[in-house]
């Protein structure tokens, strides 16, 4: 679960973690009325959205996609200049590399105090799967795109590893300041930060924390001037205040439908739409339907004990996309036994009376009693023994390649 | 013989007494498995009744340990308790007898909270944790066999193809293509499809080497992460047996995670196409679609001369 900048900042405020001072804003009025309230002459205007890249990303009029301004976090030197801003910036859709073609409309902005600034670095924390355990990254090559920098200048990026029983530890901290060229105030300040901020990584149960850029100030302060922070769902039994902190409209509506029916379901692009017992399953009837010419419209796990009402729900939000021509059930019973499947996937056609083509491959548990009640039904519905039998027939049955 | 778990290994169950505990557990004593009882604190001294016998349900695992000798056991604990009961099992282990194979089932621990887990259980040699957010592990027998967790025990059989998966329904889709070219398996774990887990790859596929009863071994994984890789590149080096895989989400898109915790392409690594290249280039004979699995297994002991 992500959540926005201002949210991270405050967050970090919260575990003493040096972050300029800010306000979040909803409408251009509040944007004056911060720019008034801080006193800095210049203030940074930032656009407000789950994705990266927004400084170099563009935004665009929602209805006529016309073009409005280049770059979603400005630099405003002026009261006029944050008004101008922050009205090219709220209400319009903000296209970056992270977000696709077809971008995030911006509901809020974060209007924050200008600093000096005497160097950027980079700073990340993660749970690392290699290590099992949470690792530290940091590089002087602040601002820049980390994967870049990875890329063409591995050795300029640090890292850390913390053994989970000890903690992050006094030399850690110092060795990488110190790799960071750090010294003296800055350097006391660095490790203070980031003792604070491995802190608040564990007790708010971070999935990752990355703050691009940390700077170092003229008066040799380590300051967070960006925050992207994210959150293990898993953990979310533990934290009752992340519901405020959730942003739905940065959500895929359905996918939350999905999981609030206990259903994972990632919608794509094709259109044969999938349902499936297993989240490796899933993703392979995804790679066979493409490996015999079709296009996937979703993932869709039903997890390892549906319900025939849960089936249901499955069938209901795989048809609310239009682009679907063709269902593929591919259901490997274990617990799941598959006569219930069967009269799961019946009743479900029935009631949203089905138009599209189904092909329904069962395997495992109860699998002969499963096909019977299939084969006796009078409905539209194609056997199939295998992943791949399943798979040819509904992209022939769609029409095949285009 | 077979990897870590013998036909007749006895396991117990903690969390015996919930809804899937019970539920999971009464399935495993029709398999076969040797279950000796359970724990859930706060309930000890209690019995369970599982197909018409009765079994001992005890506080803790120290005393579960200590009166039935266990070699193994199966947690069906929820997330914010797993962890936890991880812990305490590893610990009871090693205090009581030095050595023991933790399988825990459990979807949707918290990652920090494996972190400290799986430190805990590495600070104890004799211990192995599979799991969690897995099937579990099955040593399938001539009759019965030992069956800890949550797979269809009627699919398998006793033979000579090892398997080792991230994906739980994959895996019984792996099983059912050995049986389908008249193989059968010696053991098959999944190791599930969580970040940070216990059991990986590697040391499936070094027990695998080192069993007498498994000649070829079916390794099966998905995006996300690099343990396909690192996995590969050991094998080049220290396999001598029959390879075959197969790598789920090639058409996944980066950045969603796709239902498993760890399942996601994030900053262009991790993807299928990678770890494909990677089984390749360490001699392992892939099936693109997991319907030829059984297909690509038969050419692979044809071509060692055991078919």
């Amino acid at each position: 679960m992500n959540i926005h900048e201002y949210q991270g900042k405050s967050l970090l405020r919260d575990n003493n973690v040096a972050v300029l001072e800010g306000v979040h804003c909803t409408s251009v009025e509040q944007a004056l009325s911060a720019y008034d309230s801080l006193g800095s002459k210049v203030v940074a205007v930032k656009s407000q959205i789950h994705a990266g890249g927004r400084g170099k990303g563009t935004l665009y009029h929602p209805e006529t996609r016309e073009h409005v301004m280049d770059g979603g976090v400005k630099i405003a030197f002026s009261r006029q200049e944050v008004e101008s801003y922050a009205s090219n910036i709220l209400g319009n859709i903000l296209v970056t590399i992270q977000t696709g073609e077809e971008g995030k409309i911006v509901n809020n902005l974060y209007v924050e105090a200008g600093c000096d600034i005497a160097h950027e670095y980079y700073l990340a924390l993660l749970v690392d799967r290699d290590n099992k355990s949470v690792l530290i990254m940091a590089s002087t090559e602040g601002g820049m795109d980390i994967e870049d920098v990875a890329h063409n200048t591995p050795e300029l990026i640090h890292k850390v590893v913390v053994d989970s029983n000890a903690g992050l530890l006094g030399f850690q901290k110092r060795d990488l300041g110190m790799a960071l060229g750090l010294q003296g105030p800055a350097l006391r300040s660095f490790g203070k930060m980031l003792s604070n901020m491995y802190t608040m990584f564990i007790q708010e149960d971070c999935a990752m924390v990355e703050i691009n850029p940390l700077v170092r100030t003229g008066s040799d302060e380590i300051v967070a001037l960006d925050s992207k922070i994210s959150f293990d769902e898993n953990a979310e039994f533990r934290h009752k205040n992340w519901d405020d902190l959730r942003d739905l409209s940065e959500e895929e509506d359905v996918e939350i439908r999905a999981k609030e029916t206990g259903l994972s379901y990632v919608k794509l692009d094709g259109n044969i739409g999938c349902l499936v017992n297993g989240a490796g399953l899933a993703m392979a009837t995804m790679d066979v339907i493409k490996l015999y010419g079709g296009e996937p419209a979703n993932f869709l796990d039903v997890g390892g004990g549906a319900d025939e009402e849960q089936v249901k729900t499955a069938f209901s939000i795989i048809l609310e996309d239009p682009n679907v021509k063709g269902i593929l059930v591919n259901i490997f019973g274990g617990i799941m036994r598959c006569d219930i499947i069967a009269r799961g996937v019946i009743s479900a056609t029935e009631a949203l009376s089905l138009e599209v083509p189904l092909v329904v491959r069962l395997a495992g548990t109860n699998v002969d009693e499963g096909k019977k009640i299939l084969a006796a039904s009078t409905l539209n519905i194609h056997a199939a023994d295998d992943l791949a039998e399943g798979a040819q027939k509904i992209v022939s049955l769609i029409g095949g390649e285009e | 013989m077979s990897i870590w778990i013998e036909e007749d290994a006895k396991v117990l169950v903690q969390g015996i007494t919930g809804k899937q505990g019970m539920f999971h557990a009464d399935k495993m004593v029709e398999y076969g498995t040797k279950i000796v009882g359970g724990c859930t604190p706060g309930k000890g001294g209690q019995t369970v009744e599982l197909q018409g016998k009765t079994f001992p349900v005890w506080h803790g695992m120290i005393e579960a340990i200590e009166a039935t000798d266990a070699d193994a056991t199966v947690i069906y604990v929820p997330p914010p308790f797993a962890a936890e009961a991880i812990m305490e099992a590893a610990d009871a282990f090693d205090s009581v007898k030095g050595e023991g194979v933790i399988v825990c089932i459990t979807e949707g621990i918290p990652t920090l909270d494996m972190v400290k887990a799986v430190a805990y259980v590495e600070n104890r040699p004799g211990v192995r944790l599979i799991g969690p957010n897995c099937p579990g592990i099955i040593t399938p027998g001539e009759t019965g066999g030992a069956k800890i967790g949550i797979m269809p025990g009627h699919i398998h059989a006793k033979g000579r193809i090892g398997i080792v998966s991230k994906s739980g329904t994959l895996t019984y889709e792996a099983v059912a293509q050995t049986m389908s070219i008249d193989e059968g398996q010696s053991t098959c774990i999944g190791i599930g499809g969580d970040p940070v887990n216990g059991t990986g790859f590697i040391d499936c596929l070094a027990a695998f080497q080192a069993d007498p009863q498994t000649e070829a071994i079916i390794m099966i994984g998905e995006i996300g992460g690099n343990a396909e890789q690192e996995a590969a590149a050991w094998a080049a080096d220290n396999v001598t047996k029959p390879i075959v895989g197969f790598v789920a989400g090639a058409t996944a898109p980066p950045g969603k995670r796709m239902g498993h915790a760890g399942a996601i392409i994030s900053g262009g690594k991790g993807t299928a196409e990678e770890k494909f290249e990677a089984f390749r280039a360490a001699g392992i004979a892939c099936a693109m679609d997991p319907s030829e699995l059984g297909k690509v297994l038969l050419e692979s002991l044809k071509a060692v001369g055991l078919r």
